[in-house]
């Protein structure tokens, strides 16, 4: 079942990350409004192995909005025109038939493109590294239920950490930061009684390492939250701010 | 009469894993440090055994084809984690959770197995809160659970529809403090494509950095594949399209032992195929089956208006509803398990009564608890007097949205429907393989120092797996099991200095490798590998799925083989080797498919039983209250197959029978 809508891409190639890129425009036609934007992308790519061409390299795994692989920007928006959605569950009956649509990857000083679509954002992995976690070692837990926690706590923790890591965040801010990246995990574990222990020399170290791999400064213009496919809130950076400020305060020379 | 030997301990079942625990032989820290563990996928079982066996001081080296080991699969598990705490006071317990496992497993899994998974469940919620693992919970501040399918008590500890996501995160946060400390070193984007044998030992593996194409060479003392399952074999499934078998194909073309291949579960609550385009396809969880009832038109004439557009499911009466799973199974209802779920929604549509297009979906609705249980209880909390149907639906939807909300939402942003307002549409899909490596008790494979964990493996779920119990087993592998077991093999291994690279075994695995890239591109066929893959996927949904039989099954290794035929000298491969190519590696993928898939279907023809997932059509009950019941036959298939590879499409049968010390065996009723 194919479906009768038309359209006209323009899709960022480059080769690798030495090499320079462009716009390509490529038709596409018989595009069912049920296929999901990604769906779309494997007929262009069956178009082009057809025509002995290369197809487009671009992240995606999951496919249902969950593991953060897919990451384009659509019409110059992150993950496309829908507020709150990851690129795989942005389906084409957003779109109209006969549209031009363009499709570039994130771009950001601190996500060097692979090919095409593909960026590197393993600068967030080392960022996490740097004490996004509570250090417990495996065996060394108490009953899980001798710490109640508020549910109130444990729903807006739960609610920072619902961060899928896909960078949209960074991709969106003018100033290519990723304070709400960074921002969400120190504020599920900040919200938490177990993150207490290392909260001051948590959120130093990442707000360090953040800075370290080349991402902007933060200036408040929200657009991250806008484009957040989690819905990740402003309020953590608020948050964030405040650990910080607390942490630099309070930290021992 | 075997060449495989399970290792279980001797002694009491209750008391094996205490008691074989504290007699394994350690390693001491200074050996520790000398020891090098490579661990393949970075799931639950694979973050998880990383983490500890880093935290324990071995160095471990971690592999992961994605960009980061946090967008593993596990990632996409919804529902739950089951734990045997009993913190409902519902008379749960490690000897229900035990043989609710092995009964769901409908007996085809081991008995010291499960019962080490049951003991060492509560720990995993334990070290997972430790980690900060955001789990739901009640206004006291306590844990809370939620039932599952196959079982009468609540233990499945959740974080709204993304358990999976928040405990990988958790195992992701402490693979990654170990990064940070040096003790683990991280490959992203490299894919395992060989692995290393030195005198019938595992030492390593060959790489391909997926960035830049290079094949590169890593020693280990011992190699953990932690690859997740092989579900993709059908294209269509709720696997990432990332998911694969390669690893673990490579592991038993080099002589690890392939257990229980056919045994795979058809999840029954996902949403139904829309078109040709499908590239994969989404689950709804389990858990919604707490609060949906699964039904269908009683009536054809209501089925095709439907169909036409003319009627909607609100507009079908209450007795013009055919709750088919609280017809057939009163005990259990719509939480009977998966398998069962899934051949009766098969049952009603092949009898006519799917209600879309394609005749294959039914509906999960929930109006009736969002009304009536949760719209009447809020209700009363508020103190509203009479309220109205709209108060009602209004109420309980808020209660339904706070428990599923992010399933609702994605139901909608791909079918375009409210949920909330109209009943799901579902049908089921392909979503977990149960078969896998085999391995014995402590996780090893047939081949000396090489381990599987978690999906990866066959070990625990029989032939169905309960809902809730993947995470539980992937984490209890990673975090529980192997960081002792391990020990078994290492201590004997402080002497053996690291291997250099440059030993001859690596340099032929590599030209392996090297060989079969060159091949690829040599073929220029005319084919996408996708053209292949979506063949294959259909030759195996269609006669090696929910419902299978001889003659289909003797099709469908011949079908297989003349694909495997076209694939070689057909498909085309564009671009080059030594660069990001995701067309190269999903022809590597697909090749091992095909392989794969010829298996599970000689495994599937040599199983002439009815047992969990694997249906064979020759195997019913016939009469009485269990009619077209899958009928098992312990006499004869009482035992788990492992398959030895030999030679290209040959095979070799090995059985390990299962012996019940203390589970009863019996039919597997939910009635």
């Amino acid at each position: 079942m194919s479906g009768n809508m038309n359209l006209t891409l323009k899709v960022w190639r480059q080769k690798n990350a030495e090499k320079k890129g462009e716009l390509v425009t490529y038709p596409v036609s018989n595009i069912s409004p049920d296929m999901s934007f990604l769906e779309m992308f494997d007929v262009l790519n069956e178009q082009l192995i057809t025509e002995n061409k290369e197809p487009v390299a671009f992240d995606h795994d999951c496919r249902e909005g969950i593991c953060g692989m897919c990451s384009m920007h659509i019409n110059g928006r992150a993950h496309g025109p829908k507020d709150a959605v990851t690129t795989c569950q942005l389906h084409m009956r957003s779109f109209s038939d006969g549209d031009t649509i363009v499709v570039e990857p994130w771009r950001a000083a601190a996500f060097p493109v692979i090919k095409d679509l593909v960026v590197d954002r393993s600068a967030f992995d080392r960022i996490i590294s740097k004490g996004g976690y509570i250090s417990v070692n495996t065996g060394n837990a108490q009953d899980a239920n001798n710490l109640p926690i508020p549910k109130i706590d444990a729903d807006k923790s739960f609610e920072a950490a619902a961060c899928i890591g896909c960078g949209a965040c960074v991709a969106t801010c003018k100033n290519g930061s990723a304070m709400l990246f960074v921002s969400a995990k120190v504020s599920q574990l900040a919200l938490l009684p177990q993150g207490q222990a290392e909260a001051k020399q948590r959120v130093i170290s990442m707000v360090n390492q953040m800075d370290e791999e080349g991402f902007g400064s933060c200036t408040n213009t929200g657009a991250c939250e806008v484009e957040c496919p989690k819905g990740i809130s402003l309020e953590n950076i608020a948050r964030l701010n405040r650990e910080f400020t607390l942490a630099s305060i309070l930290e021992e020379k | 009469m075997s060449k495989i030997d399970s290792k279980i301990p001797d002694g009491v079942l209750d008391q094996k894993w205490s008691k074989f625990k504290s007699s394994i032989p350690l390693v001491n820290p200074a050996n520790k440090r000398s020891l090098e563990i490579i661990v393949v996928g970075s799931g639950l079982a694979g973050s998880s055994a990383a983490a500890t066996l880093a935290e324990m001081g071995y160095k471990v080296k971690v592999f992961c084809f994605q960009d980061s080991p946090r967008r593993a699969h596990s990632i996409a598990a919804q529902g739950g984690i089951n734990a045997a705490k009993n913190y409902q006071n519902d008379g749960d317990s490690v000897h229900r959770l035990f043989y609710d496992t092995i009964k769901g497993g409908d007996y085809r899994a081991r008995e010291a197995n499960v019962h080490r998974l049951a003991e060492v469940s509560g720990s995993i919620i334990d070290q997972c809160v430790a980690q900060g693992v955001p789990l739901a919970r009640e206004y006291g501040g306590m844990l809370s659970n939620r039932s599952f399918g196959g079982t009468q008590v609540q233990r499945t500890f959740y974080a709204a529809g993304q358990t999976g996501q928040q405990l990988l995160l958790g195992a992701y946060s402490g693979l990654q403090r170990q990064v940070g400390l040096g003790t683990v070193e991280m490959f992203s984007r490299h894919e395992m494509l060989e692995v290393v044998t030195i005198d019938g030992k595992a030492r390593g593996i060959i790489a391909r950095n997926l960035i830049t194409g290079k094949l590169e060479r890593h020693f280990g003392h011992a190699v953990l594949l932690c690859t997740g399952g092989y579900g993709n074999v059908f294209y269509l499934s709720t696997n990432a399209m990332g998911s694969n078998v390669t690893a673990a194909w490579k592991a038993h073309k080099k002589g690890a032992f392939f257990g229980n291949p056919c045994y795979t579960q058809i999840h029954p609550t996902c949403i139904p195929v829309s078109g040709d385009h499908q590239s994969k396809l989404t689950l709804m969880s389990e858990s919604l089956r707490n609060d949906g009832r699964i039904w269908v038109p009683k009536k054809m004439e209501d089925v095709t208006a439907i169909r036409e557009g003319k009627k909607k499911a609100v507009d079908i009466a209450e007795d013009d509803r055919d709750y088919y799973l609280e017809r057939r199974y009163p005990a259990f209802g719509n939480l009977v398990p998966r398998d069962v779920a899934s051949r009766a929604a098969k049952e009603r549509c092949d009898a006519g009564f799917g209600i879309n297009k394609t005749g294959e979906a039914v509906y999960l609705d929930f109006a009736s608890n969002m009304k009536y249980k949760y719209g009447k209880q809020e209700a009363l909390v508020k103190g509203i007097q009479n309220p109205t149907e709209e108060q009602l639906h209004a109420l309980g939807k808020e209660v339904v949205k706070e428990k599923y909300g992010n399933l609702f939402d994605m139901y909608k942003q791909i079918t375009g429907e409210d949920p909330y307002e109209m009943p799901m549409m579902i049908y089921p899909a392909v979503h977990y393989t149960m078969g896998g490596i085999w391995v014995d008790y402590n996780l090893m494979t047939t081949v000396p120092g090489l381990y599987a964990l978690g999906e990866a493996n066959f070990s625990d779920h029989g032939a169905n797996r309960l809902g809730a119990s993947a995470l539980m087993q992937g984490l209890a592998d990673g975090y529980f099991v192997i960081p002792y077991t391990i020990g078994a093999y290492l201590s004997n291994e402080i002497r053996t200095k690291a291997i250099p690279t440059s030993h001859e075994a690596f340099d032929v695995a590599e030209k392996e490798v090297q060989q079969r890239i060159d091949k690829f591109f040599a073929i220029k066929g005319t084919k996408s590998v996708d053209f292949f893959h979506k063949k294959l996927g259909k030759i195996m949904w269609d006669k090696c799925g929910m419902a299978r039989n001889d003659a289909g099954l003797k099709k469908a290794i011949e079908d297989i083989r003349q694909l495997q035929k076209d694939f070689w000298n057909d498909v085309r491969v564009p671009g080059e080797a030594n660069e990001f190519n995701p067309e190269l590696e999903k022809a590597g993928r697909v090749a091992d498919f095909i392989e794969l898939g010829e298996l599970m279907c000689i495994d599937a023809l040599n199983r002439v039983e009815s047992c969990g997932g694997h249906f064979r059509e020759e195997s019913a009950e016939v009469g009485g209250d269990q009619d077209g019941e899958a009928k098992r036959n312990d006499n004869d298939f009482m035992y788990v197959a492992a398959w030895e590879y030999k030679a290209p499409n040959t095979f070799e049968l090995h059985k390990e029978e299962l012996k019940y010390e203390v589970i009863k065996i019996s039919q597997r009723s939910y009635k």
